[in-house]
């Protein structure tokens, strides 16, 4: 070793030999180190430029998904109210699972998957498709699952497990106004898509029908974010601000619950809808639409059983009879033919006809419904006795579009326009309306059936309604609306003669109240009440005329009634769908209106009102229990 | 070549480390505080105190008669790091330190003071000046490196052994090749590579590959590069500050005062920052090549040349790491990462370095 070092201190003591013999040599190869490492510098400088100045947000923010464990407050969905501020539909809380996205490992999936029942495949494309770092995959979590969640929700076994508080609708029981409240439910993928969703997220509970849908954005409301500053292993360190959930609206509705109610009763067993207005601004006081469907096995996810039990149901008790019913209105259309006549001069008060039984018109023959005739006849008493022959030839004289102008005025052949989705429109033939329908011209005979509200007029209860409401309303056609506190909107006014509105009035009046009329059922003591009765066949539809079907097929039933006659305040519509005839529906528009003039004249002396107008009180309280009980209706 | 002689010392070199020590110091404390490895900084302090007293010792002895020594070193080491197999203290499922005394002992950082010398002594004492290598001294150098890596790849740590490379490539390169043996080597290494790949237990695979793909794994062996990668950008234009470095402090950065001070001091001080740091980290390494330009002699030179290389390599990969842009090797940066073997093997480099200036060559 020594010798070794004697040798390298020769080397180095000696002068420098190679570095004098080229000492471009070694400057070269340093020179060549020296750009490199200016490379390798540059390199690593871009390396930060990358993630510092180009692009930091990406980072900041997940530096903040990492710090930060955010909790979704669920706000609770707005109220939906009857206009005495009584509750219709609630909320009451349970519990949601919620997996937090970057904890989720998809080999625990299954097991989540099994233990709370929930499908492997639906759970993964639930994962897959939503955005948000935290997927709820549960609501309304059984007690069962809840202590399964609480067990396993740890490190050591799937800590990606949350348990968040949340809000279940409840609505009325056995469908009480479902077709008014409608229900809520999962956003749909195809309604994602869609502009006017374009603030909803995958997994967002929003209205499906009824006010639910109509008035979404009122009663949704803000989810809140509880915020905690947690380190790598999941230990809460402190509380970041929290903001708070912000409550949907409150819905106050124009429905009055009792009136409500005793509609419901009154077309309990029934099938057909009813609809109570105030002619004077368009509140409406009740609607119902018979059979109906329970909104709360929708609010979850809805079980397949129950599901294909409500779409298979031939009576589908998802529509909304009230205002998706088209049917012939038979005699309640009178009145209107009777304005449109006296109006247009095809008549007067004093113009009659001569009532056999039937009338020949080109050719055919059109019975009334008093086979042995009413007689001569003139205005009052053809309105009163419902006679078929006198609107015949009223309309036969005046012409289908004559007649159509009117009706037209009445809003016969347009939706109402009420805040609920999917309202239908009525139909009002003329002979336009026929060449754009079926590029046909009009016969003059299809006129004849038109006169006494068959042929291919149809209405739906609240058009009707609206319609009558109307006329009742002195010409002045008020847009019904199921929002309290809005402003009344004036739809159309009928610049008609004071007095011909009145003699149709008068003709209406003597329907419940002079004797012949047909409407006696629905008269009540010490209330002027106007009506007509209905009784429209559904058999003088061409295509099941002469089937056995069409024979089976009995009568609907329609019934209209207003009250009081100087001053109409409540309009009452029922239609009881095979009714046969126009006074069986009488009796539930008597009911509906009795509890209307009940409810004022207990309100006016200062008594109690038939139902306590408090919170905590829900629509299902108001509805006796043999309703509440009842199976359900066909 | 008394007390002197620390007037003559390359202060330049002196101060750059000095301030790259300090920064590490107040990481170190800024990373720590309040985690288990609170009051690593003080630690840290002693390192680099004693580190600098090693330095000057290590000048003033010189590089020439540490040479002469080699010999003995080279057996030093590498009885150490048999001892490190037999009786080292096994820590996160590698062995890698010795306990002497109240210390931990990592014997693969000395192996690169050793190597430096070893290579310096042959490429001196063999190669005569002004031709090339021939293979047989490629393959006798090749042995002297390989046989302390394949100990320390089986300790196993990858990373340490890795850095013994860029000490034989300088050496070689350096002392000369003919284009040919660049150019076979090239290809031997092209070949070698991907079976050495697969010889890596699984899990050093993943660490090697995850930083390309760190979604495929995110709770695992992506987790580093990703956390490390967010922290650096959560740093931005001037940093989060002390306070609000989350990745930081919140434990989502993996050991962020030793492999990933660098991530965390990025976090911490923005680009601004890291840009001032590897300013200083190129001076650094600039005045190391200085130092070569100036030596006395051929074997300063190749010491010089092989610390300097030794810290490039160290800087590229430890950095490259943190950016994401370089696997996952677990080495750590040179002055600035905490730890008492390491910061002793840099000051014993710069040492060497400063031996250089004392005896460089004077015109």
């Amino acid at each position: 070793m020594a010798q070794d070092n004697e040798r390298a201190r020769s080397q180095s003591s000696a002068p420098d030999v190679a570095y004098r013999d080229d000492p471009r040599d070694f400057a070269g190869k340093i020179a060549i180190f020296q750009y490199l490492t200016v490379l390798v510098f540059v390199f690593l400088v871009s390396g930060f430029w990358q993630l510092q100045v180009q692009d930091p947000e990406r980072y900041v923010e997940a530096a903040e998904r990492n710090r930060i464990k955010s909790t979704p407050l669920l706000a609770a969905r707005g109220k939906i109210l009857d206009r005495d501020g009584r509750v219709i539909v609630d909320n009451h809380t349970s519990y949601s699972l919620l997996l937090n996205r970057d904890q989720i490992k998809w080999e625990h999936l299954p097991a989540i998957g099994a233990a709370l029942q929930l499908d492997y495949d639906d759970l993964k494309t639930a994962i897959r498709r939503n955005t948000r770092p935290q997927i709820i995959i549960k609501d309304q979590l059984s007690r069962d699952d809840i202590a399964w969640i609480e067990a396993h929700q740890d490190e050591s076994a799937y800590p990606e497990m949350q348990l968040i508080q949340s809000w279940r609708r409840q609505y009325p029981q056995n469908g009480f106004a479902a077709h008014v409240t409608g229900y809520v439910g999962e956003i749909s993928e195809n309604d994602l898509n869609l502009p006017q969703f374009s603030e909803y997220h995958q997994g967002d509970i929003v209205g499906k029908d009824g006010l639910e849908k109509q008035y979404d954005k009122t009663l949704r409301g803000v989810d809140g974010q509880q915020r905690v500053q947690v380190d790598n292993f999941g230990h809460e360190r402190q509380m970041e601000t929290t903001q708070p959930a912000v409550s949907g609206t409150d819905l106050k509705t124009t429905l009055d619950l009792d009136l409500q109610a005793v509609a419901e009763l009154a077309m309990q067993g029934k099938r057909g809808g009813v609809v109570a207005l105030d002619p004077r601004n368009g509140e409406v006081l009740a609607m119902m639409s018979s059979p109906s469907f329970d909104p709360n096995k929708f609010t979850g996810r809805i079980s397949r059983k129950d599901w294909n039990e409500i779409m298979t149901d031939p009576y589908k008790p998802l529509l909304n009879r009230a205002i998706q019913a088209e049917f012939a209105p038979g005699s309640t259309f009178k009145p209107i033919v009777a304005l449109a006549g006296l109006e247009s001069g095809t008549i007067d008060d004093e113009t009659t006809f001569h009532c056999t039984g039937a009338a020949s018109f080109y050719g055919n023959t059109y019975h009334c419904w008093q086979h042995h005739g009413h007689g001569i006849i003139s205005l009052h008493r053809a309105l009163r006795e419902s006679c078929d022959v006198f609107f015949y030839n009223v309309a036969n004289k005046m012409g289908i579009d004559r007649l159509a102008e009117y009706a037209d005025i009445a809003g016969i052949g347009h939706k109402t326009g009420i805040d609920l989705p999917n309202e239908r429109e009525s139909t009002m033939p003329s002979t336009k309306w026929k060449e754009r329908l079926s590029r046909q011209k009009w016969y003059a005979g299809e006129t004849i059936s038109v006169g006494i509200g068959q042929g291919a007029v149809t209405v739906s209860p609240l058009e009707l309604a609206a319609a009558l409401g109307g006329i009742a309303n002195r010409g002045k056609w008020m847009q019904p609306h199921l929002v309290a506190d809005t402003k009344p909107v004036l739809s159309r006014t009928g610049h008609f003669n004071r007095d011909n509105i009145e003699k149709v009035i008068s003709g209406m009046y003597a329907v419940v109240n002079e004797p012949g009329g047909t409407g006696h059922n629905a008269a009540l003591p010490g209330i002027n009440v106007c009506g007509k009765t209905g009784t429209a066949q559904l058999a003088s539809n061409k295509f099941l005329k002469g089937t056995s079907a069409g024979r089976n097929m009995k009568d609907n039933a329609w019934f209209l009634a207003y009250a009081p006659q100087e001053a109409p305040e409540i309009i009452v519509v029922a239609l009881f769908e095979n009714g046969e005839h126009g006074p069986n529906a009488s009796w539930i528009v008597r009911d509906v209106m009795k509890a209307y003039f009940d409810k004022k004249e207990r309100k006016s002396k200062g008594l109690e009102l038939l139902t306590e107008t408090q919170d905590h009180l829900t629509a299902t309280t108001l509805v006796p229990s043999h309703f509440v009980e009842a199976t359900p209706q066909r | 070549m008394g007390i002197r002689s620390i007037k003559e010392l390359d202060w330049p070199l002196i101060i750059v480390t000095l301030i790259l020590s300090g920064l590490g110091i107040i990481q170190v404390y800024s990373a720590t505080s309040g985690t288990k490895w609170d009051g690593a900084w003080q630690k840290q302090i002693i390192w680099v105190i004693t580190g600098l007293i090693m330095m000057w010792g290590i000048a003033v002895i010189g590089y020439q008669s540490l040479m002469g020594k080699v010999l003995y070193l080279y057996a030093v080491v590498i009885g150490l790091l048999f001892a490190t197999t037999l009786i080292g203290n096994k820590v996160f499922g590698s062995t890698r330190w010795i306990r002497i005394g109240g210390f931990t002992l990592q014997p693969s950082e000395f192996v690169k003071i050793v190597l430096i010398l070893a290579i310096a002594r042959y490429l001196v004492e063999f190669v005569r000046p002004g031709t090339t290598l021939t293979w047989g001294d490629i393959g006798k150098l090749g042995i002297v490196v390989g046989f302390p890596m394949v100990l320390v790849m089986k300790q196993p740590d990858l990373g340490t052994s890795l850095t013994y490379i860029p000490i034989f490539v300088a050496g070689i390169l350096m002392a000369g090749l003919r284009w040919k043996q660049i150019l076979i080597l090239s290809l031997v290494l092209a070949v070698t590579l991907p079976i050495g790949y697969n010889l890596l237990k699984p899990y050093q695979r993943d660490r090697l590959v995850s930083f390309k793909y760190p979604e495929r794994d995110p709770k695992g062996t992506g987790f580093q590069v990703i956390q490390s990668r967010i922290a650096v950008g959560n740093g931005g234009m001037w940093g989060r500050g002390a306070k609000d470095s989350s990745q930081t402090h919140l434990g989502f950065l993996p050991v962020p005062h030793t492999d990933f001070i660098f991530s965390s001091f990025a976090e911490e001080h923005g680009f601004v920052g890291i840009v001032i740091a590897l300013v200083l980290y190129f001076l650094l390494i600039m005045q190391v090549v200085q130092n070569a330009q100036t030596a006395n002699d051929r074997a300063g030179l190749y010491v010089c040349m092989g610390v300097a290389a030794l810290l490039l390599f160290h800087v590229l990969v430890n950095v490259g790491m943190v950016v994401g842009k370089m696997p996952i090797t677990g080495i750590p940066l040179p002055l600035m990462s905490s730890g008492g073997s390491n910061t002793w093997s840099i000051f014993l480099m710069l040492g060497l370095v400063n031996g250089v200036r004392l005896r460089r060559f004077v015109n």
